[in-house]
């Protein structure tokens, strides 16, 4: 693998921009397939092309035969996405695990005192209001959502930009009774019964959970499961050997 | 994008900038319970300090064994692996799957 080629790749990861890393398998011959542009001789042979852009649009890598030879298709999709309202000590626990899971992770959290940089290193966190913030991330169908602050006035904002976003998972701490309330405030808000039903709450999978970690577990799990009910491909690990 | 131990591709870029000589290895197919899907990938160096796996654990000492001959003699190799494999005392998948390893030298 040429260096520029996979410079160009890690370039294309860091804007979150879709690639296809195309690689003929006999001489290690190599093009780059984007949405709108391709670089590469190896890439102009319409089969390839065609091959590649379908690799592009479903996020699976694969080995097909073209014209030009046997090639691998190599798709480097944007890794899904966590945003997280409240930079609270959950979140601190959260934070790296959804890193080392693969997540994209933002932090969002107005209060200075919680969103100091020290306490998430190598880390966005985004220092604005919920709302804000949120209209400007703009959750689609790669990013998940969960509100930790148990403020009404932090939470409230971010959940009603994420229900009426594509988020495939939204959730937010609380009890059964601090749900039942949100429900109340959101209502008055033009959020539908069918919206607010999208809302995990209580947060995360029933685990017994207890501690902070314990809770980031709960709720990290309860996101990897509803990413792969949704049949979305990135990071979708293979069955277990 | 967040910096996580996955940044295979990061780790293979940092390596070359530190002057080592360096090899990816990607799962291009697979077959049956195979432990890591197509387009995983390992690093590894001219030392063999790897990152990364293509496998569970199975057959990563004999893909890094390949990917320092790479490094050497700059050619790219096309490794299968698999329960049917002659070498299958020593490198089979013991889940009973089957996968395929590409192994380039990087630059």
């Amino acid at each position: 693998m040429k260096l520029e080629t996979l410079k160009a790749v890690q370039a294309a990861r860091e804007s979150r921009r879709a690639v296809v890393l195309v690689k003929r398998i006999a001489d290690g011959a190599e093009a780059l397939v984007y949405g709108e542009s391709v670089d590469g001789e190896l890439a102009s042979a319409p089969d390839v092309l065609a091959a590649a852009r379908a690799a592009l649009a479903s996020g699976r890598s694969d080995t097909v035969e073209t014209s030009a030879g046997k090639v691998f298709l190599h798709a480097f999709v944007p890794a899904r996405r966590l945003i997280v309202v409240g930079a609270v000590h959950i979140a601190q626990a959260l934070v790296p695990m959804a890193a080392m899971t693969g997540f994209d992770v933002v932090v969002i959290d107005p209060r200075r005192a919680f969103a100091a940089d020290h306490r998430f290193p190598n880390v966005t966190v985004v220092q604005e209001w919920p709302d804000e913030a949120m209209e400007r991330l703009k959750p689609d169908a790669t990013t998940a959502v969960v509100t930790l602050t148990h403020d009404p006035k932090l939470d409230d904002p971010a959940l009603e930009v994420a229900l009426k976003s594509d988020a495939y998972y939204v959730g937010s701490l609380g009890s059964r009774r601090t749900h039942e309330k949100r429900k109340a405030r959101l209502t008055e808000v033009g959020i539908s019964e069918a919206q607010f039903a999208r809302i995990h709450g209580p947060v995360g999978l029933n685990i017994g959970a207890k501690s902070p970690a314990e809770i980031a577990i709960s709720i990290l799990a309860e996101i990897i499961q509803t990413h792969a009910a949704s049949g979305q491909p990135a990071e979708r690990p293979a069955k277990a050997a | 994008m967040t910096a996580t131990s996955e940044d295979i591709l990061g780790t293979a870029a940092a390596w070359k900038g530190q002057g080592r000589g360096v090899a990816l290895a990607t799962v291009t197919l697979t077959w049956g319970s195979s432990p890591r899907p197509v387009g995983s990938q390992l690093v590894v160096d001219q030392d063999g300090h790897m990152m990364g796996s293509v496998s569970g654990g199975c057959i990563e000492g004999a893909v890094v064994r390949e990917a320092v001959a790479a490094i050497k003699d700059g050619k790219p190799r096309l490794l299968d692996f698999g329960v049917t494999d002659e070498q299958a005392w020593d490198v089979g998948l013991a889940c009973g799957g089957k996968v395929q390893v590409f192994v380039e030298r990087v630059g």
